[in-house]
């Protein structure tokens, strides 16, 4: 029996279905809390058979890590590939620390269950708060510590058309491809800044018990490139995580 | 370290930790004790001053940030208090015990720099981080009105 958390069962769901990526023994481990799922339930869930040969384990991952590109080597389809890497890179995008100021309304969201933000404030017409109550009337350029508000350079919320709450991981791959809906830029420019917005830099600095997003800006940025170099495949789900 | 700023119009320097919330420095060190301490978390709205004239909570912007910038703070915000919401506030006697009245004032007096006509829904919008205890909401939205000229 292979014990994998209840995100990862999601991601079964999600890359199974389109070619038996993960199938058995080269499941990623992750540790901490999760579902117990037998090889019977992965082949219910579409991962079994199909007369794939068995590949090799998947290293383990902490809650709090990030699997690295060279994890997904085993894999040998090369959409295949930029799908799985491309999931475990959305396990940054659609964390709170990131999730919460990219929501699908007019308000953001804080803390690590998505609670209303407090104040009650609105994203303006230019995402940058309502006169008055602007997000840089109160978020400084970095954390303030004792009085536990989060900050960083250029606080602000991402526009609605890059809104990533509810996204599943496919979703939220498509709508980072579409200049439309992704602030117009092309793959190059979202590994960088991937890599080097200082603003995305806080998700792993987030101060005052925040947990983190997994792992670290390199670690994400590499797992973006890597899934640009690989061809940039989007992961066919439609399940929510 | 030296900071400068100029705060209601006046060249100040002050000798202070540039991390030194706005607000102490405007209290402590200037004596400007107008802008109020409510809750030091952003949260409620009293420590409320312009910068440049935005609005900022003054208790978690460090005076670093308002360096080489104008600061105004409800001391500043008229030299005699007429600003049209200074008149508004006392014709409606908007305030009870008055403690967040400074932060109120100050937040609608950057909304209407910015929006001379509010509806009743932005003037809730922007004030909405500016809390009152005694509950004077409904005094504060007429008395913003009454000072943008609306019925």
């Amino acid at each position: 029996m292979t014990r994998i958390p209840r995100r990862l069962a999601a991601k079964i769901r999600v890359v199974c279905g389109v070619g038996s990526v993960y199938q058995g023994g080269m499941l990623p481990k992750h540790s901490g809390g999760g579902v117990r799922l037998t090889g019977l339930a992965l082949i219910a869930l579409g991962c079994g058979g199909g007369g794939h040969a068995p590949a090799p384990a998947l290293p383990v991952a902490a809650k709090n890590a990030l699997l690295t590109p060279r994890d997904f080597s085993a894999i040998a389809d090369r959409d295949d590939r930029a799908r799985a890497i491309f999931v475990e890179a959305s396990r940054v995008m659609l964390h709170p620390r990131c999730k919460n100021c990219h929501p699908a309304g007019d308000s953001p969201a804080q803390g690590d269950h998505g609670r209303p933000h407090d104040p009650p404030v609105a994203r303006g017409p230019e995402d940058t708060g309502v006169p008055a109550l602007e997000c840089t009337s109160c978020h400084q350029d970095r954390n303030a510590e004792l009085a536990r508000v989060p900050g960083a350079p250029n606080w602000h919320l991402a526009p609605i058309a890059m809104a990533w709450e509810g996204k599943t991981p496919g979703a939220l791959c498509a709508q980072l491809k579409d200049r439309e809906r992704n602030g117009d830029k092309s793959l190059r420019e979202i590994v960088e800044h991937a890599a080097s917005d200082e603003l995305v830099a806080w998700g792993w600095a987030p101060g005052h018990d925040r947990e983190p997003a997994p792992g670290t800006q390199a670690a994400f940025a590499a797992l973006v490139d890597a899934w640009v170099n690989e061809g940039a495949a989007c992961p066919k789900d439609e399940v929510k995580r | 370290m030296t900071v400068r700023l100029r705060v209601n119009g006046i060249d100040r320097e002050l000798d202070v930790d540039p991390e030194t919330p706005l607000l102490w420095a405007l209290r402590d060190a200037l004596g400007l004790t107008g802008t109020k301490y409510g809750c030091g978390e952003a949260l409620c709205g009293a420590c409320t001053v312009h910068l440049d004239g935005e609005v900022v909570r003054s208790c978690v912007t460090p005076v670093r940030r308002a360096a080489g910038k104008q600061v105004t703070t409800i001391e500043g915000l008229s030299p005699d208090g007429s600003h049209p919401l200074q008149r508004a506030w006392v014709e409606l006697g908007v305030p009870q015990c008055g403690f967040c009245q400074a932060g109120q004032i100050m937040s609608a007096a950057a909304l209407l720099a910015k929006k001379p006509k509010p509806t009743d829904a932005e003037i809730d919008r922007s004030l909405s981080g500016n809390l009152c205890r005694c509950g004077t909401y409904l005094r504060i939205r007429a008395a913003v009105k009454k000072a943008a000229g609306e019925p």
